[in-house]
């Protein structure tokens, strides 16, 4: 039996606490708090106890989806990527780049945040690139 | 943020979360801090152990309104003019900081003369404060310093979210509270990484570090690091992409990690401008409202299934480590982004997140350029942190501020969009609970939250079920000028009399069938989920 414990911060609300996922084989078991961490020193509320339940959830999705005919059907990633790419493409090419938006996210990393502006704005080629800390 | 980069030129929580500790004074206005912040509320415990004075302003009666020192239900959507009170007593008994704000600010004259008008009396019809109570907050904020001022959406959410963000830093800066330990504006985050996304650029005027994309200097800078042209006039906000969805302007969307279907104003206008879509494409952990109708869904990787760093309230820029691969056919947030954009013709590849973050530090000079992996460790870095040996700042604006001059705003207070009326008598107010999180996709699949609260619920004071006859349990139609819904009734002193409650993390219970996609503050673009009016009824089987 392996077991690890692997720092992270907490995906609940702003505070952003330091957690660490205890990993036994492979499999995430439980979240602890982390005792040096500055913001939350050792402390975590309910739902950081318990980040490890969403990724576990049987509820997850599992594959890339496409909806033919009004039902989803599983897809591979090259199937689902390549027919976004196209389909971003014909409304670019039909409509210009400003009849595309993105919004992206509070829940993703900062990483990834950039490059879906990037996306928008050197790939797409608009500045409507949006998220909902208004909401 | 737009009203803290209006007043002070930065637009984050001033100061840090372990300041709080050893503020003097605490006033918590617009945040259930114990229910959405809970150990950001454990520093205000602690700070009140300490010694430190604690104020709650807020229109329900929440869990910290009993720890308060004084607690005052302010009518909803009346922070101006409650602000507006504090500072008008607070000249009127020279407790302001005179030379700080001869020194630091400006527009000082314009405010002195717009608070004139702010007498306790007026400010009681407007709020609902009696007098003797306003006087007591006041006391305690200024004589009391430093004097640490947190806010959340109950401050943003409104048509004058804008407006009572500026009072708040008007009210701190009269104090000289601003640029001092233990002091400040402190707006709480609700999501983990909102700081962050803001920081990067997910904004529709601005690349990463609030660089305008209007300024050519800086279009020419990313232009040459991406190897295509920046778009130089803004894009359309959220609020914004909505209306163009309607009117056939915007024809494809790209929805990463987002829940708008729940979390935006006015479910109806928005399922109705979702199918005006051509394409849309939603990237989740699940098959969330939104995702359900997508053309295409992309299956993402979670927080435990990848590297990366996000950025708190106050500024902490922290690592994201991998605990375990991700699951079945899913892939990490970035790499999708990664593949999409190479399938479209430009090539994004990325050896792993670090080479994304020393771009990003690369082409972000003020905020986040002395930042690597390496030194973030397990604390993270707090920016500003501009070159490899800064220890990054715990607390803004020390000796000056970001803008230069501190700006006071002199401001009116304005009824919210919706005030009740014969027809729909109520006042309806939006937030969260303890156990939940935004739209309830995370943490209503989780076992040990889902038990705390399974469903939606509409509080409701006991002098109003008892005019309509209902009792716990029993169910409540509400409906707007919007459109209707159901829920059971919590009746409860929690809120005043004449307000209803609903939490927003329930798909089977949506708010946001009732509030107003068509009220929102018209610089920052955030609509008013904090106040509409509805009627009420039993409902009655027949």
């Amino acid at each position: 039996m392996e077991c690890k414990l692997v720092p992270s911060i907490c995906s609940y609300c702003g505070t952003g606490c330091g957690l660490l996922f205890e990993v036994i084989d492979d499999q995430i078991v439980n979240t602890l708090p982390m005792k040096t961490h500055p913001v939350n020193e050792g402390k975590l509320c309910i739902k950081g106890w318990n980040l490890h339940e969403h990724v576990n959830s049987f509820l997850r999705l599992k594959q890339p989806l496409i909806k033919t005919f009004g039902r989803f059907i599983k897809a591979d990633w090259n199937e689902a990527i390549g027919l976004a790419a196209d389909r971003f493409r014909n409304i670019i090419d039909q409509y210009g780049p400003d009849s595309v938006g993105v919004l992206v996210s509070a829940k993703i990393t900062n990483e990834e945040n950039y490059l879906a502006q990037k996306f928008a704005r050197a790939v797409i080629g608009t500045n409507n690139v949006d998220h909902c800390a208004r909401l | 943020m737009a009203g803290l980069a209006a007043a002070f030129g930065s637009g984050a929580m001033t100061n840090s979360i372990a300041e709080i500790e050893d503020a003097g004074c605490i006033l918590i206005i617009g945040s259930n801090t114990t229910s959405c912040h809970p150990l950001i509320a454990r520093r205000v415990l602690r700070a009140k152990e300490k010694g430190a004075k604690l104020i709650v302003a807020d229109p329900r009666n929440i869990q910290l309104s009993r720890f308060a020192d004084v607690s005052v239900n302010h009518r909803l959507g009346s922070d101006v003019a409650l602000l507006n009170g504090m500072m008008h007593l607070i000249l009127q008994n020279d407790w302001h900081a005179k030379q700080y704000i001869a020194e630091r600010t400006e527009g000082f004259e314009a405010l002195e003369e717009t608070l004139k008008a702010y007498t306790p009396e007026k400010v009681q019809a407007i709020t609902g404060v009696d007098v003797h109570d306003l006087g007591k907050i006041t006391q305690l904020y200024a004589t009391h310093p430093p004097a640490s001022l947190l806010y959340a959406m109950g401050i943003t959410q409104h048509t004058t979210g804008v407006d009572n963000v500026k009072s708040c830093c008007n009210l701190a800066m009269l104090c000289g509270n601003v640029g001092v330990y233990g002091g400040g504006v402190n707006p709480l985050r609700g999501q983990n990484n909102v700081q962050g996304a803001c920081d990067m650029g997910g904004l529709p005027n601005v690349l990463t570090g609030y660089q305008p994309v209007t300024d050519a200097g800086v279009r020419e800078k990313f232009a040459q690091a991406w190897g295509r042209d920046i778009p130089e006039k803004p894009g359309l906000t959220i609020t914004d992409m909505v209306p163009a969805m309607l009117e056939g302007k915007l024809k494809g969307l790209y929805v990463i990690g987002e829940n708008p279907k729940l979390s935006d104003p006015d479910w109806n206008h928005l399922n109705h401008a979702l199918k005006q879509l051509d394409f849309l494409v939603v990237q989740d952990l699940f098959l969330s409202e939104t995702a359900q109708v997508a053309d295409v869904v992309f299956s993402a990787a979670s927080v435990a299934e990848k590297e990366g760093t996000v950025t708190n309230t106050e500024r902490r820029c922290m690592r994201l480590h991998k605990a375990v691969d991700p699951i079945h056919n899913t892939l990490p947030d970035w790499e999708i982004i990664s593949r999409l954009s190479t399938a479209m013709a430009y090539d994004m590849s990325y050896e792993n997140p670090e080479a994304i973050f020393n771009e990003i530090a690369s082409l972000t000079p003020n905020s986040y350029a002395g930042m690597t992996y390496e030194r973030m460790g397990l604390d993270g870095l707090q920016w500003p942190c501009p070159d490899p040996h800064h220890p990054g700042t715990p607390y803004l604006h020390k000796d000056k501020f970001a803008r230069g001059k501190g700006r006071f705003h002199a401001l009116e207070y304005q009824d919210p969009a919706e005030m009740p009326d014969e027809e729909y008598p109520y006042f309806l107010t939006t937030g969260r609970m303890f156990a939940h999180f935004h739209t309830g996709t995370m943490t209503r699949v989780s076992p040990h939250l889902d038990v705390e609260q399974k469903t939606g619920y509409a509080e409701i004071n006991p002098t109003d079920a008892g005019k309509l006859t209902v009792n716990e349990g029993d169910i409540l139609v509400l409906s707007s000028r919007r459109g209707r819904m159901e829920a059971p009734a919590h009746v409860t002193e929690s809120v005043e009399p004449g307000t209803i409650f609903l939490p927003i993390h329930f798909g089977e219970n949506p708010t946001n069938v009732l509030t107003d996609a068509e009220a929102f503050d018209p610089l920052a673009k955030i609509p008013e989920f904090k106040v509409s009016a509805v009627k009420i009824e039993k409902l009655t089987i027949e």
